[in-house]
């Protein structure tokens, strides 16, 4: 009998598999089913808003701002204001403050919605995303009444906010909250996260340690997975977060060590609840009447500098470094975001590992991709 | 403590490698630093005991005269921020790599390469990352002509005013 030929595969992964969050491409190493090394190949939706912002004027770049990370699209609208506003010296008004906050954290609610079901889905399971979906279609209908938009918000503005709270939106919101905080996450970890089929392609896969997040830069829920207690809107507050109550869930090892899949995937959950808090204390505290936006003049130019301000995205960090010459349009706007370096730790993460666990590590760090690339 | 202690402690520690030190705005510190001390700087910022700076963020810039590459650096333990920032002259834009410190810089020095051309010296892997490989030029560079063709597609857009 001849003897049998073994040698390493080089696979594609991608740009189109349903399982890489849109278009990405890994090139995948394997011996068998063990995988050598994933080498990610980004650059398919980079579409140069870096670029784009040297060429427009400030207040005409925020529509740009929604297309970093489409899936929480008010997080980046609210990161490039900040950064504008403390560059000028800019007040935003006590309400519009309000109601970013509440804006921000429903897209944070949103956002993590498709994160745990996304990550399901590339699993194979099908019907949470379903559930976690139906959810999410609330919040495009929240927004929609706030802004008339469901998935690229331009709602915040060089000052304050586009629109005031329309006549039911409180209601609706605080019942959205009640829901989602008494009968949805307990019936979806009934469902979901406490299925032992789930536990089991979680747990102990793809564990990264607490030194390793901070040496390749993971950020958000990714850091919070390897047990590292830090949250911008607690350790770096903007805007209005110092206001309000509310934990910062981390990774305790829930089902097998600190820092593996399943600590991601549970810190994400808990932060639905911790959002829901935020958004109730935001809308008790909210004043019923006030302006809503700062007037700033129709050519707008902020004066010479450069600052680098950074929000608590459901991605982790978003970082705009702003460099202005005092001209109307920004000199250099570098945008840092969470999926970046999340992507950047795949090819170390990925050795060594199962095929089939690519898909579940991949998910759990759940990543955007527009936002890889900007 | 306080942002000018932190200053403080930053000039005695690294002396003659800084040329200058000033606040910023949104409680950061800016050191500007020659570039040849680059890996210098980083390590004692990164390892000393008082500092234990992580990193957080890397950009380059184009000034039209010189370059520059700038990095945000972030303290977990203690909550400092730092900007890190370092002057290339325009002809042959080149740096160390802080790879070798920070392993997570890997991915933000190989942006810096594709769209500025800011050469990493002693980078493990230095190719284009976003663009593709057969790119010509680097889109954040202020003097950049968009071309009118890449791989036969025109690129070019109707005037519509005509």
């Amino acid at each position: 009998m001849a003897e049998l030929v073994s040698q390493e595969m080089f696979l594609n992964m991608g740009p189109h598999h349903p399982s890489t969050h849109g278009v990405l491409r890994l090139i995948v190493q394997t011996d068998g089913e063990i995988m050598r090394r994933a080498i990610p190949d980004i650059g398919y939706l980079h579409r140069g808003i870096e670029k784009i912002a040297e060429r427009v004027p400030y207040q005409g770049f925020m529509p740009y701002t929604d297309r970093i990370d489409y899936v929480s699209a008010f997080s980046g609208n609210l990161g490039y204001a900040l950064t504008v506003e403390r560059l000028a010296g800019i007040e935003v008004p006590e309400k519009a403050e309000y109601l970013r906050v509440i804006a921000a954290e429903l897209a944070r609610l949103g956002s993590h919605f498709i994160g745990v079901g996304a990550v399901l889905l590339d699993l194979g399971a099908v019907t949470p995303f379903v559930h976690a979906l139906r959810e999410r279609e609330t919040y495009n209908d929240l927004m929609e009444m706030l802004c008339g938009a469901r998935l690229t918000h331009n709602y915040a503005r060089i000052g304050g906010v586009s629109h005031d709270v329309p006549e039911g939106f409180k209601e609706k919101t605080l019942r959205f909250i009640d829901h989602l905080e008494h009968e949805f996450i307990d019936e979806f970890n009934n469902l979901i996260s406490f299925n032992s089929i789930l536990v089991k392609r979680f747990a102990n896969v793809g564990v990264v340690s607490a030194e390793m997040a901070i040496e390749y830069t993971l950020v958000g829920p990714n850091l919070r997975g390897s047990g590292v207690p830090f949250d911008l809107r607690r350790d770096d507050p903007y805007s209005i977060y110092d206001r309000f109550d509310f934990e910062i869930p981390v990774g305790k090892g829930k089902f097998g060590t600190v820092g593996d899949c399943y600590d991601r995937y549970w810190v994400r959950i808990q932060e639905i609840r911790e959002s829901c808090r935020i958004i109730r204390q935001a809308l008790q505290q909210m004043p019923e009447k006030g302006a809503i936006r700062t007037k700033i003049p129709k050519v707008f130019k902020p004066p010479k500098g450069e600052m680098y301000v950074r929000t608590e995205c459901p991605r982790g960090e978003m970082g705009f470094y702003l460099i202005s010459d005092g001209g109307k349009n920004p000199y250099r706007l570098k945008i840092r975001t969470g999926s970046f370096s999340a992507m950047s730790i795949l090819e170390e993460l990925s050795q060594g590992v199962m095929v089939a666990d690519l898909v579940a590590i991949i998910g759990s760090f759940d990543i955007v991709a527009p936002e890889i690339d900007r | 403590m306080e942002k000018h202690e932190l200053m403080e402690k930053v000039k005695v520690k690294c002396q003659d490698s800084i040329v200058r030190v000033e606040e910023m705005p949104n409680d950061d510190v800016l050191i500007e630093i020659r570039k040849e001390e680059i890996l210098f700087v980083m390590d004692i910022l990164k390892n000393d005991p008082e500092l234990k700076f992580s990193i957080s963020n890397h950009l380059g810039v184009d000034n039209e005269d010189n370059y520059a590459v700038i990095y945000n650096l972030y303290s977990y333990p203690f909550k400092h921020k730092i900007t890190v920032k370092a002057c290339l002259d325009h002809e042959h834009p080149e740096i160390d790599s802080v790879e070798s410190i920070f392993k997570g810089m890997n991915w933000f020095e190989r942006e810096t390469y594709d769209l500025l051309g800011i050469t990493f010296i002693g980078h493990s892997n230095l190719k284009r990352l976003l663009l593709p490989p057969d790119w010509e030029g680097h889109p954040l560079r202020k003097d950049y002509i968009h071309p009118d063709f890449y791989d036969q597609i025109d690129n070019r857009r109707p005037d519509l005013c005509d």
